[in-house]
């Protein structure tokens, strides 16, 4: 092994994985991240004074068992459900294979155990694609063939002719028409598809929401669904200097060296040069083609290329300190605790949607809300409470301007909490919104997107972010991509840290 | 009784070719046909003296010119006329022509976006780049991706090597192509707001998506694949209203002793010991065959037409769900003279072509998002031709017929349909056509309204669909209309179909028809009478 010295942008989790596996590999890792802690979406965030929540992301998975294991980070998060809040009244409670609440047949019942059963099985048979780098479908190496041959082993006999001709025929469509076909509730439908457009810029009806859907039940076949505990960044901050990587904040990348085609280093926002043999970006594509390394060293299609890729978010984040835990109409205090979903029906979530399409944040927005002080006390002032809320759709651009309008949806979304838990908004304390762009911003994430890129067809697998920079390896020698802008993307994953790492070690040699 | 060869319900465009091809082969064919007019949505028709609409399809492109040698179409009278030009017109009162000549359409272009003469350049390039790649598809029946067989294991292995000729670059293009929207497509090439609006509208027709939903630019490229001529992308006109096409397939049909019976409508296809035996008309009459051919579309085939007690109950899970929802209106419209467009200027060429008034991608998203609530779009995206402008035939001397495609129409709306509604929709639409040609109004003579409702009792299709069943990745190729029964073989022996519910769809192709007739001659093993070469060079 010849080139060692590796440096890392960014101290996201991604990061910090890909960090870990280098360094336990014998590499010389230094990690630079712009902001005072790491973790990036997974960092405790202080929101008003005293009032925490433990990050962006607001409800996780376990990692991937390998990665878990490897690693040493141990999900500690407490196992939640999903509780449907219904307009009227009637919650339905979502667990990983069981749904109840008023009003539901028998029949949708049973319906929703089998299809959990059938998506989880896609989700399982699309690992082997998931867990390495996506294989060229031309000029292959052996791996690349190997990881071919594992997909379709995988499909055809890991799922058996009938679920591989079920999964050919729905993978690449809309779960609308997926769910009309299965259940009659059309609350149930409502919940499902919410998960299945949450963070993306689509509806229930648009095309590919079967693929987000399995891509978030990935995260179910490691384990239910968790609150993130307040120490997740830090364990992977712990993982990774066990390994004998050095984390630095506090220090803003400047630009990518780049000579003669090869990264060389980067220079820090104060001026000071960084030689490193192995420059890797846990950045999205834009920053980091665009902003560190800058077109002039770029192929000029290239840059194009990256230049269209869809990176605008359409989440945002809300967060509310209040004096005392709200009351929901027909939910006991440990059901408050659970992830709250407001997603009545798919209309209701497919006209959510069509505001974002045209520069406006939803007039009913879809929330997400969770507690995270009800399972740690410590987010917030004796007998205070922390809630986090995440509302679809709030779009990147909007035409009205985010400067004019940030309280009129704040407003908005608090009103239609208060429907379903009256008197909240009294109890109030302050209150916190990041918007997309605030998102931008603060975690210097382009667009301001959950998954660094829009998790379409065409900018997944060997697409993403685009295709000739999606093996982790990009067209600058010693210059690679670990982030969520590669594959598989965002969510709490560590994946695309870790098959970084595999790609780095396999080009650049291991011990 | 005499006992056929083959029956084949329906006298659409493909059960006809279908029917031409077995023929062809010495099979003694009858096509049953429920109106007493054959064509089914390929049909020519004087609603008002004088006038002839093609009051359902109008333009053609898609039909295999493979198709149209081996049944000899030209001999039998149909001839096609490539037409040109094209419009959309702008809100400001500004438009953009798509010119025919290359350099008047790159300046027409230029006047827009500079950038975009150039990108113009590289989206037809890369456009016709996948046509041709998929024309090689059109006439093939598609593999069973869970089949072991050797034919299918060999029909994978030649899709395959069709890719494996392209760049690894182009590859990953193709697929980003084949699934993402046409608004995000277009927007990486173009920036001019009215020529992304241009470019898209063929990407919505006939279909329940919008510009923004992934899978469109799939969609464009079925209106983009076909030729006229070879002139892969044109379109024309059939001489005499697309009631020509089907005539001339029914003179080939006819010419190798086929018999066509009009007024005979099917109730039930008749099955004996999982082979199908023949058919029962609704006069109780029934008649007998080897073999049993349906151009109906799945649903109506198999909830319709079949026994659910004679065929596996998936197939009856997968026919009722099957999605085929009508999307699209059409007005037929006899007028006194040929409408005026001031935004043009007298006697442009360009409303030889197709005329269009979306010149936003959101006004297009906008129209869609009328669709899925249940309502037709306020402001609808209208492909209007004028057919007559090159063929005397089909109205009385200076006068015209302008056929409106209109995008979106819901094939039920709330409180279901009425007169009134059918009205107020028809004038949603002259409103919007009036708006650009002031003196539209005075002009009309007679219009004919039709929304999915219409067309669904008029010509069959469910819903309305016109590709009879939707073109999206669940419907598609070895999916199409079903997985495990996409090679034209019915769940059982002797029962085929040779629909647009099948691949590679609707379209006025004729593909459907003659690929079914390929696996019949070959199940009966008879010489093959359809094309085998075929493909472009």
């Amino acid at each position: 092994m010849t080139r060692k010295n590796v440096i890392i942008i960014g101290g996201g989790h991604n990061g910090l994985v890909c960090a870990a596996y280098l360094a336990k590999a014998g590499y010389d890792v230094n990690v630079l991240e712009a902001r005072d802690t790491c973790g990036g979406g997974v960092a405790k965030y202080e929101f008003a004074d005293g009032y925490h929540v433990t990050g962006l992301a607001q409800v996780v998975h376990p990692l991937n068992p390998k990665i878990a294991k490897e690693l040493g980070i141990k999900s500690t998060g407490k196992a939640i459900d999903t509780i449907s809040l219904g307009s009227d009244g009637r919650h339905l409670t979502l667990s990983v294979d069981a749904v109840s609440g008023k009003g539901l047949s028998a029949k949708d019942i049973l319906a929703y155990k089998n299809f959990k059963k059938e998506f989880r099985k896609y989700a399982k048979a699309l690992e082997p694609l998931t867990m390495n780098t996506p294989p060229r479908l031309k000029d292959m190496d052996n791996k690349d063939k190997f990881t071919l041959a594992k997909i379709g082993w995988s499909l055809r006999f890991g799922l058996g002719t009938s679920s591989m001709r079920e999964f050919l025929r729905v993978g690449g469509i809309n779960i609308y028409d997926v769910l009309n076909e299965i259940f009659d509730d059309p609350r149930l439908k409502g919940a499902i598809s919410a998960d299945a457009v949450l963070g993306h810029n689509m509806g229930a009806r648009t095309p590919t929401t079967v693929l987000t859907y399995l891509n978030r039940l990935r995260g179910e076949t490691y384990g239910p669904q968790t609150l993130p505990t307040s120490d997740g960044g830090d364990q992977f901050v712990a993982a990774a200097e066990k390994a004998g990587v050095k984390i630095e904040t506090d220090v803003r990348i400047a630009k990518i060296i780049v000579d003669n085609g090869t990264a060389q280093g980067v220079e820090l926002a104060s001026g000071e040069i960084r030689t490193a043999d192995i420059v890797i970006s846990n950045a999205d594509a834009k920053t980091t083609f665009l902003d560190l390394v800058g077109t002039q060293d770029l192929d000029a299609m290239f840059s194009q290329r990256i230049s269209t890729t869809r990176t605008n978010g359409n989440v945002a984040k809300l967060h509310f300190a209040l004096s005392k835990l709200p009351d929901f109409k027909g939910l006991a205090e440990n059901e408050v605790g659970q992830r709250l979903l407001v997603a009545n029906d798919m209309r209701y979530v497919e006209h959510a949607f069509n505001h974002s399409k045209y520069g406006e944040y939803s007039e009913k927005p879809i929330l997400e809300i969770t507690f995270p002080s009800l399972s740690d006390p410590s987010l917030a002032p004796a007998g205070h409470h922390v809630m986090s809320v995440s509302a679809s759709f709030a779009p990147y651009h909007l035409k009205a301007s985010w400067d004019k309008n940030r309280s009129a949806f704040s407003h908005n979304v608090l009103s239609i909490i208060e429907h379903y838990a009256p008197g909240i908004s009294a109890s109030v304390v302050a209150e916190d919104m990041l918007t997309p762009v605030d998102i931008e911003r603060e975690f210097n994430v382009t667009g301001g997107h959950w998954h660094h890129g829009e998790m379409m067809i065409d900018q997944m697998f060997m697409m993403r972010p685009i295709h000739g920079a999606a093996q982790y390896n990009t067209p600058i020698d010693g210059l690679y991509l670990c982030g969520a802008a590669a594959h598989p993307g965002g969510g709490i994953t560590g994946i695309p840290g870790h098959n970084a790492a595999q790609r780095i070690l396999k080009m650049e040699g291991g011990k | 009784m005499k006992n056929y060869d083959a029956i084949v319900i329906g006298a659409g465009h493909n059960g006809l070719t279908n029917a031409a091809f077995l023929a062809k082969a010495g099979l003694d064919v009858l096509v049953l046909e429920k109106n007493d007019y054959i064509g089914g949505a390929t049909v020519s028709r004087e609603l008002q003296e004088g006038w002839k609409y093609s009051n359902c399809s109008y333009v053609c492109s898609l039909f295999r010119p493979e198709i149209y040698q081996a049944l000899d179409l030209g001999q039998h009278g149909l001839e096609v006329v490539p037409l040109q030009g094209g419009v959309t017109f702008k809100q400001d009162g500004d438009y953009y022509g798509n010119y025919h000549q290359h350099a008047v359409r790159r300046r027409e272009i230029m006047r827009h976006s500079k950038r975009d003469a150039d990108a113009a350049i590289r989206f037809d390039a890369d456009l016709m780049k996948w046509c041709r790649l998929i024309r090689g598809f059109l006439l093939r029946t598609p593999p069973d991706p869970a089949s072991f067989k050797w034919r299918d294991g060999m029909e994978f292995a030649s899709l395959l090597k069709a890719f494996y000729d392209l760049s690894e670059s182009q590859i990953y293009e193709f697929i980003r192509f084949f699934t993402m929207s046409i608004a995000e497509y277009l927007e990486e090439y173009f920036e001019s707001e009215v020529i992304k609006a241009h470019f898209s509208g063929g990407s919505i027709i006939g279909t329940g998506l919008g510009v923004y939903s992934p899978g469109t630019a799939y969609v464009l490229l079925h209106h983009a694949m076909g030729d006229v001529d070879g002139n892969v992308g044109s379109w024309g006109f059939a001489r005499g209203g697309m009631g020509s096409v089907s005539k001339a397939i029914a003179s080939s049909f006819k010419s190798f002793g086929g018999e066509v019976r009009g007024g005979a409508e099917v109730k039930e296809i008749k099955v004996k010991g999982n082979k199908a035996t023949g058919v029962i008309l609704s006069s109780g009459e029934e008649i007998n065959a080897k073999v049993v051919v349906s151009n109906l579309d799945a649903k109506r085939t198999f909830l319709g037409i079949m026994n659910p007690n004679d065929i596996p109950d998936d197939v009856v899970t997968r026919a009722k769900n099957f999605k085929i929802r009508g999307s699209s209106g059409k007005l037929n419209i006899a007028l006194d003279g040929m409408p005026e467009f001031p935004a043009l200027g007298k006697g442009s060429p360009l409303t030889l072509g197709h005329m269009h008034f979306s010149d936003t991608l959101e006004r297009l998203e906008r129209a869609y998002d009328d669709w899925k609530d249940g309502r037709w779009s306020a402001d609808p995206y209208v492909d209007i031709v004028i057919p007559t402008q090159f063929d005397p035939t089909m109205a009385p001397v200076g006068k015209h017929m302008m056929s409106v495609f209109v995008q979106y129409c819901p094939v039920e709306v709330e409180g279901g349909w009425t007169e009134e509604k059918r009205q107020a929709f028809g004038q949603t639409v002259i409103d919007q056509i009036a708006q650009y040609s002031p003196n539209f109004k005075d002009l009309l003579v007679h219009a004919e309204v039709r929304t999915p409702k219409e067309i669904e009792a008029e010509v069959g299709l469910t819903e309305g669909n016109i590709f009879q069943g939707e073109l999206t990745l669940d419907q598609l190729m070895f999916n199409r209309p079903f997985p495990g029964y996409a090679q034209y073989r019915g769940p059982v022996k002797g029962m085929y179909m040779c629909g647009s519910s099948n691949h590679p769809g609707g379209g006025v192709m004729g593909a459907p028809g003659a690929n079914a007739a390929r696996e019949i001659l070959m199940d009966l093993k008879r010489p093959n009478t359809t094309p085998e070469d075929f493909g472009d060079d």
